[in-house]
């Protein structure tokens, strides 16, 4: 599983980033996770508001600090 | 609405504590109790039920709404989407990158830009609570005004090529989003941003107060007319110019103002002063000086200066 999030630089894309390595870590699974913080490649994805979740090339979040339950929601079964 | 919370307070005070109320001091310290507790209560409430409200809308909504809008049309739509959504200075450029990809036109993103910090929750919320709903209507009122001429004037000018990142636009329209969320992820949400935010803000607030209730208490009114209250014509340009590196202490700076009006200041001054507060940000402007050049974001603030000095200028003239 590829979880990229999106944002440049702000603490609240600071923290989703520590929200998503827990998440990962509280359901044992092996995932790629990477933080975006080119302007370009952001807008690739299209998303207006940071940060972002992208879980496997798709966005299911944008401006909000998720919490590590409803990313791990969001990770699926 | 709040008669038994000053009851509450007078007992508290002259009651329990056995104080006199014809002293100074005493009074300062009432107005310091009372004032506190009411701006904590109307905080949490009102942005309770603003950001309850705006999970129904996010940003990706609003470009959905706006793309393919007409110019006038746009702008007046444009800064009143700007009220309900969240605004973080950090989110500006993939806000502002994001509105050209879906080829909403430069002058509909200043609108936005402009009324989105201006209507913001805490702003709203310490309005309401210190100068009632009256001036928080004109406030928010004008406000609009502001956002929807300047965000066309930019508009006008044909900026366009002070966009220093290139925005390749998107082809066809942006697809709507939908916002699927039970009723309760909802008041959860709003409950823990609200929470966050009064933790962000309570101290400025505290301080604000405290120092509001030290010119309630011992400052003459005299003084403050003197230096705030007179309609010397310089009093309204000086509030904007003071208000811009204020922006993150909006919440210290509110309760400040409302002593000094109700000391003698000028409603249109301190009208000014407050959107300069929260309309023109510094921090904002140096994170849109990533994408766009110096001469775009000084023509920026430069209207929108200009637009809350005349706001102020008219309620000094009329009030």
């Amino acid at each position: 599983m590829k979880i990229e999030i999106l944002g440049t630089g702000c603490s609240k894309c600071q923290a989703l980033v520590l929200h998503v390595k827990e998440a990962v870590a509280k359901k044992g699974i092996f995932a790629h996770v990477e933080k975006v913080e080119d302007i370009m490649k952001i807008m690739e994805y299209g998303v207006t508001s940071t940060p972002a979740l992208v879980i496997d090339g798709k966005v299911v979040s944008s401006g909000k600090l998720l919490s590590v339950d409803e990313i791990v929601t969001f990770m699926g079964a | 609405m709040f008669e038994y919370l000053e009851a509450m307070v007078d007992y508290l005070v002259y009651g329990l504590f056995g104080l006199d109320a014809a002293t100074q001091k005493v009074q300062a310290l009432h107005f310091f109790i009372f004032d506190t507790i009411k701006i904590y209560l109307l905080l949490v409430m009102i942005i309770f039920a603003v950001t309850y409200f705006r999970t129904y809308f996010n940003t990706d909504k609003v470009r959905v709404y706006l793309q393919g809008k007409s110019e006038l049309t746009g702008n007046i739509l444009s800064a009143l989407f700007g009220i309900i959504t969240p605004f973080c200075s950090c989110s500006a450029i993939p806000l502002f990158l994001g509105f050209m990809q879906a080829r909403i036109p430069l002058g509909i993103t200043f609108s936005f830009l402009i009324s989105s910090p201006m209507n913001n929750e805490i702003a709203i919320a310490l309005l309401f609570g210190l100068f009632g709903w009256k001036i928080t209507a004109l406030y928010i009122g004008f406000g609009l005004l502001v956002a929807i001429i300047g965000g066309f004037v930019v508009g006008k000018l044909g900026m366009e090529k002070y966009v220093l990142i290139p925005v390749v636009p998107m082809r066809g329209d942006v697809e709507n989003v939908e916002i699927k969320l039970t009723m309760r992820q909802r008041a959860n949400e709003s409950w823990a941003y609200t929470m966050d935010i009064v933790q962000k803000i309570y101290l400025y607030v505290l301080v604000g107060v405290g120092i509001g209730a030290f010119i309630h208490g011992y400052v003459p009114t005299e003084f403050i007319v003197k230096y705030a209250g007179s309609d010397a014509w310089y009093s309204v340009p000086l509030a904007v110019i003071l208000g811009v590196p204020m922006y993150s202490n909006a919440a210290g700076v509110m309760p400040l103002i409302e002593v000094l009006t109700s000391k003698g200041m000028l409603l249109g001054t301190a009208l000014s002063f407050m959107m300069a507060i929260t309309a023109l940000s510094l921090p904002e402007a140096m994170i849109l000086k990533r994408i766009l050049h110096v001469k775009l974001i000084a023509t920026f603030f430069g209207i929108v200066a200009l637009g809350i000095m005349g706001v102020g200028y008219l309620f000094n003239a009329i009030l």
